[in-house]
């Protein structure tokens, strides 16, 4: 039987979590099978930053890293992991629609699950929230979980 | 913590300030600035022995042309060559998706050109059609065309000889790649050249970075709201400043930097738009601009004048071969050196080919120079010293007032890009004046924070006088840097070559591949 890999999209609120739980009961039903989970952390590399922002972004990058593993991605993962699922956590920077669909496409994954956010601003109005964008242009199905 | 700081700082200026102000103060500081520092400006700004074309012609835009010159054609016009492989670095088509999250070549580009385009691109090619006519902007596009190999040189050295700290911040500049390089070399007197850049750097900060910034800034502020005293600009500045600098407030600085590249924009759309209105004299114009920068068209100083202002306010607006952008670039964590001097590459061709060129055909278009119905050539002021405008206007009024021939209202949004320019270009070479000053007395918060403090108080003094003497002396200084930068890019460029080489050839071979 091949493995069966999904993508989760966690960012350590309930929304996040619920997603999470709801993956792991299907994977258990599906058997043999791998969750990615993936915390994003937003970045463009076009916005525009200061020259003392430029000088110290590679130490940010890397205390932003750590941090994302220390207070949700390693936890949760701990969490996840029995005997039936595997579990492999990963930290991006960029966007989260991006990311997670390159991750699905990287592992051959069937589905991809996250959270709901909800519409937090105008900009997210007029060009969508991310659960909104990467519904539109995810190349597997997505699961969105209230 | 920070409302202390704040109310010492305010403490400390506003008799500062007053005191700045005192006519007789003024006078005084001009004088024995004048007679400690002239030797040094007419130094720098002192004519060549012999006559160019019938025309007295300064060494050092000689010493910049020909240190573009020797640049481009070492390096096979790479500003040709690798143009649209800059395109596709800005746009990260090379970016490694692992390093996402590091600062990228966009983000690198864009702050670099926030301390370039500035007071530079609408003054200084005022001043330069003005004196020099139509045809400074054909020099002054060739300048920027022939500075793109300058920049590419001293940035990709930037980068690799840049200082990494254990806590991942990073240093780099001229004063690196003259001691780092001239030691990887073999060559001597390396750190000579460093502690001589980073003096003149300091000087140039306080100066042209600051001072020349502060007074435009209230000259266009007092052109709007009528005539009230620099010092009240020169503390609100300095405060404003003080807080970016001195106080962390990221938030100011980060408003700007977005702001800026807005206006940027604006300020070429808006220009665009009265060159489409105007589509039928752009043809003109450029007969103009050609004629001009080989006849002079009646200027005075004839073509010569022309080359000269051309080449002059280029090397002010791009600052290419002045080394103040390889500090700006070196943040950049890139493992190809070369791929910053190619990104970098782009600046003098936004900062001069495209935005100097807007203002320019604006001038020439909108009819500001009186020019002589009878001869076709341009009337002179009673001076002699620059054609005749409309208005009497010079420098940021000229333009401002080419730009209202189109859009009436627009010189009240010039005033304002004009103060965020300024101000961006200050907090940019307080950056640089930093970096130049830990470089001589070393890393620690308190040296880092008595060169703010110094920083901020020329601010107000900058608003509050009128120091010609003060102004040329850092324009000087400026140039200074370019004297001390260009050398040493002679002895490294061996070592950007190999770079360059070894980059292109691995690019063409398929090892460099791109990831999107």
């Amino acid at each position: 039987m091949t493995e069966t890999v999904f993508v989760v999209g966690i960012d350590g609120s309930d929304a996040g979590e619920r997603a999470l739980a709801f993956a792991k009961e299907r994977a258990k039903a599906v058997g043999n099978c791998t969750l990615v989970l993936c915390y994003v952390i937003e970045w463009s590399p076009f916005s525009f930053q200061t020259k003392e922002e430029n000088e110290m972004r590679h130490k940010r990058r890397e205390e932003e890293i750590s941090l994302a593993h220390s207070r949700v991605l390693d936890p949760a993962v701990v969490a996840t992991a029995d005997d039936d699922v595997s579990v492999i956590g990963v930290v991006k920077h960029g966007d989260v629609a991006e990311i997670l669909d390159g991750l699905a496409k990287k592992h051959g994954a069937a589905q991809i699950f996250v959270g709901r956010v909800g519409i937090r601003g105008l900009k997210e109005r007029v060009f969508g929230g991310v659960t909104g964008r990467l519904v539109a242009s995810a190349s597997v199905p997505v699961t969105i979980i209230p | 913590m920070k409302n202390l700081l704040i109310a010492v700082m305010l403490a400390v200026l506003t008799p500062l300030a007053a005191f700045a102000q005192d006519a007789s103060l003024d006078d005084k500081i001009n004088d024995a600035f004048a007679s400690s520092t002239g030797w040094f400006v007419s130094l720098i700004f002192s004519p060549l022995p012999f006559d160019v074309a019938g025309s007295s012609f300064p060494w050092i835009v000689m010493w910049l042309v020909i240190g573009a010159t020797v640049f481009t054609i070492y390096f096979g016009l790479v500003q040709l060559r690798a143009f649209g492989h800059a395109i596709s670095l800005v746009k990260g088509d090379y970016s490694d998706p692992n390093d996402a999250g590091e600062v990228s070549h966009f983000q690198a580009l864009a702050t670099a050109l926030s301390g370039t385009v500035g007071l530079g691109n609408i003054a200084g090619v005022a001043v330069a059609v003005s004196i020099g006519g139509p045809g400074a902007t054909f020099w002054m596009i060739l300048a920027g065309l022939l500075g793109m190999a300058s920049k590419f040189t001293e940035c990709t050295l930037g980068v690799k000889y840049r200082n990494e700290y254990d806590d991942g911040s990073v240093s780099g500049g001229p004063m690196y790649y003259m001691t780092k390089g001239f030691a990887e070399r073999g060559l001597p007197g390396g750190k000579v050249l460093a502690v001589l850049f980073a003096i003149f750097c300091i000087f140039g900060s306080l100066g042209g970075g600051n001072m020349f910034q502060a007074n435009q800034a209230h000259a266009q502020i007092s052109g709007i709201v009528g005539d009230y005293p620099g010092w009240i600009t020169g503390v609100i500045f300095a405060i404003v400043v003080f807080l970016v600098i001195v106080g962390g407030i990221k938030s100011i600085a980060r408003v700007t930097e977005k702001v800026v590249p807005f206006m940027g924009i604006m300020y070429v759309l808006v220009a665009l738009i009265i060159l489409l209105v105007n589509y039928d004299k752009i043809g003109w114009a450029f007969g103009q601009i050609f004629a001009g920068a080989f006849t002079g068209l009646g200027v005075a100083g004839g073509f010569v004048g022309a080359l000269i202002q051309g080449f002059k306010r280029a090397a002010f607006s791009n600052e290419a071969g002045v080394g103040s952008a390889a500090i700006a670039h070196s943040a950049v964590r890139t493992k190809e050196p070369v791929t910053e001097g190619v990104v970098s590459l782009l600046e003098p061709f936004i900062d001069t080919v495209v935005i100097c060129t807007m203002t320019a055909l604006v001038i020439t278009i909108s009819g500001v120079l009186v020019v002589d119905p009878a001869t076709g050539n341009y009337v002179l002021n009673e001076a002699g010293s620059a054609i005749q405008t409309i208005d009497g206007s010079s420098g940021v009024q000229l333009t401002s007032a080419a730009f209202a021939t189109g859009f009436s209202w627009f010189p009240y949004v010039l005033a304002i890009a004009v103060i965020l320019f300024a101000f961006s270009t200050m907090i940019s070479w307080s950056y640089y004046g930093l970096k130049a000053w830990t470089y001589l007395v070393g890393e620690g918060a308190a040296k880092e924070l008595t060169f703010k403090i110094i920083f901020c108080l020329f601010v107000i003094i900058g608003a509050a006088a009128k120091l010609g003497a003060v102004i040329d002396f850092s324009d000087a200084m400026i140039f200074a840097m370019a004297v001390v930068n260009i050398t040493a890019l002679y002895f490294l460029m061996p070592v950007v070559k190999a770079e360059m080489n070894s980059y292109f050839a691995r690019l063409k071979s398929g090892e460099i591949v791109k990831h999107k």
